[in-house]
């Protein structure tokens, strides 16, 4: 169904209204660097809580990292949090207000570094929350060092010389890894480099925020993003880099969708 | 009238806790004080309150952070090694202003140490700990019947103040079982407005943050908060004086020693000897014009008996302030003295006056 067409009227002439900011976000410029992609997951989870009328009753947690500044823009209660432990946060809110929507933005560094333990085991108790994870690969808020899920030959300012995997480890597919919990209800991974990519994380957005409502457990998506300012980069050579090799070693789409397990089994 | 019950401390702890109205309690395992968490595993789902047993006391503390901040009564416990891990959240907690109660049962230490009783956390409690420049208000409870009633003066005292409470114990007041009364409880009325609770259209946003990025904000934040710590320098001390009119020496002591102290004091008249004592139940604020007005009744010396290699003992030499001999007397790693050699040690103070 089309929704109606709405204008307004600007020095005599009149415009369509094709995009309007979200009510739900604050009326403040972002510090988010160009190119960026954290502004439109924020952009994105206020729309959807602006159509589902959910802000009175909506709970954030913004940790450690470049998601920290969240509250500044998102005009919900929300509470900062020490660096990885957001899921233990959000744990403690979602308990005493078990109807509430309750949400965390976290980067790669506070989930799946300093954070995994809290992470694994809020997944694992099938907290009733919903874990928004920016994996961009790097530490972007302390100036672009090597990150868990940094990529293999991923030149960091404390990997000068390449992410080194016999020294220095694997990138980490913690989305994979907490798929594989019995907590988690939902994990898909998707990205902001296109329309038609923006366009199926909005939806996997509204899916998480859906499941939450119906209280099915723990839901993780992961935003496969760019940092144009860590990976020393403009913000168009930095969507190059993302499409050729982000996403083909964190390839975009469902991990793991109970509810859709469930219908095809033909039960509950 | 309410009955008398024989509990454990820990579990006293946790019962009162319950009748004070908590509605939510997040911990981990550690001895001495695991049966405060397994009495509330037992009772506080039974009761629709919130219960987590976390993956550690790092998760724990900061799903105390997380609970508190929604307004809701919020408590976690553990013993030293514990506490030391939530030292980072602590931090946060106080500068983001939420009331919790925190309770430290003490065990013998450094590191790993002893599951044996010890009050070398002293430092850490009343000090700081975490980072930054923050206060938590310390009560040290001596009986498992305090254990029973600070839990419900603790919240009483933390949402007064929005900070965190924390109760000192140790090993032997959590596994002690002593007569315990279970009184009438009266909980004070706070402003929670604060509180993330979903924001509604007629109020701004509520924030619950540490994160001040700006020097001069996060300056302010600091100032406020000194303020309110000067606040309740003036309106929260509690002490316990015993024998001290005319005492020429005072044992100043607090929690499990103070017992001990008690008993010494007694031994010590028996024989003559004017000895008295001045036991801190706030450990912060601490008892500072007390002490030191004791010196203008006439105390000669301090002896501060502490289960630790002293460190009480530099509060009350800033009471004394150089005026009169402070000494201490103590054990550590888990052993308690004899209150016979408490008596010898007033002995040895009376011989070097």
């Amino acid at each position: 169904m089309a929704k109606e067409k709405k204008y307004i009227e600007k020095d005599g002439q009149k415009f369509e209204v094709v995009w309007e900011k979200p009510k739900g976000l604050k009326d403040k410029p972002m510090h988010y660097c160009p190119g960026c992609a954290h502004g439109t997951l924020e952009k994105f989870i206020m729309e959807v809580l602006d159509e589902k009328d959910l802000k009175e009753k909506t709970i954030g947690v913004a940790p450690v990292g470049c998601s920290v500044f969240a509250y500044d823009y998102m005009n919900v209660d929300m509470h900062e949090a020490a660096h990885g432990r957001a899921t233990a946060v959000a744990t403690g809110i979602s308990r005493v207000f078990p109807d509430h929507l309750v949400f965390t933005i976290q980067g790669d560094g506070d989930l799946a570094a300093i954070g995994t333990a809290e992470t694994i085991h809020s997944c694992n108790r099938g907290e009733n929350i919903i874990i928004f994870f920016v994996n961009n690969a790097i530490y972007g808020m302390t100036g672009g060092q090597m990150a868990p899920t940094t990529l293999g030959g991923q030149v960091t300012s404390s990997s000068p010389d390449g992410r080194n995997l016999a020294t220095m480890g694997y990138p980490i597919k913690i989305s994979d890894m907490v798929a594989m919990l019995p907590g988690t209800h939902y994990v898909t991974r998707v990205a902001f480099n296109n329309p038609t990519n923006s366009r199926k994380a909005k939806k996997a957005i509204e899916k998480a925020i859906d499941y939450s409502l119906e209280k099915k457990g723990t839901c993780l998506v992961e935003i496969v993003g760019n940092c144009p300012s860590g990976w020393k980069m403009t913000p168009l050579e930095s969507y190059d880099w993302w499409e050729e090799n982000m996403i083909p070693y964190y390839p975009l789409g469902v991990i793991k969708d109970k509810g859709v397990l469930v219908e095809k089994k033909g039960g509950k | 009238m309410s009955e008398k019950l024989l509990m454990k401390g820990n579990e006293a702890l946790a019962e009162a806790s319950i009748r004070a109205g908590i509605d939510a309690y997040f911990g981990y395992p550690i001895t001495p004080q695991s049966e405060i968490l397994e009495y509330f595993s037992k009772w506080l789902p039974r009761k629709g309150i919130a219960f987590v047993q976390a993956e550690s006391e790092v998760a724990s503390i900061n799903m105390v952070y997380g609970a508190g901040g929604c307004g809701k009564r919020v408590m976690t416990s553990t013993s030293s090694p514990g506490f030391s891990l939530m030292m980072e959240g602590v931090s946060y907690i106080a500068c983001a202003e939420i009331p919790c109660v925190l309770v430290n049962v003490q065990r013998g230490g450094p590191g790993l140490g002893t599951i044996q009783p010890s009050q070398g956390d002293y430092f850490q409690a009343t000090k700081g700990g975490g980072h930054g420049d923050y206060r938590m208000i310390v009560l040290a409870p001596n009986s498992v019947q305090e254990m029973a009633d600070f839990p419900g003066l603790g919240f009483n005292l933390a949402e007064k103040y929005r900070m965190p409470v924390l109760i000192l114990a140790d090993g032997a007041l959590g596994q002690m079982m002593e007569k315990v009364e279970f009184k009438e409880y009266k909980r004070w009325e706070a402003d929670m407005s604060w509180a993330t609770t979903g924001k509604t259209p007629d109020r701004e946003a509520n924030i619950i943050t540490s994160l001040f990025i700006e020097p001069e904000v996060m300056e302010q934040v600091n100032l406020k908060l000194q303020a309110k710590y000067k606040k309740i320098e003036r309106e929260v001390l509690e002490y316990e004086e015993y024998h001290t009119d005319d005492a020429e020496i005072v044992i100043v002591s607090y929690g499990i020693s103070s017992r001990l102290s008690k008993k010494a004091v007694d031994l010590a008249r028996e024989q003559g000897i004017k000895a008295g004592l001045l036991r801190p139940i706030t450990l912060w604020p601490f008892p500072t014009k007390p002490i030191s007005d004791l010196i203008e009744k006439g105390a000669k010396g301090f002896l501060s008996i502490e289960l630790s290699a002293g460190q009480m003992i530099e509060d009350v030499r800033l009471a004394s302030n150089g005026r009169v001999p402070v000494k201490h007397y103590g054990k550590m790693g888990g052993i308690i003295p004899a209150p016979e050699e408490i008596v010898d040690e007033i002995k040895k103070m009376m011989e070097e006056k």
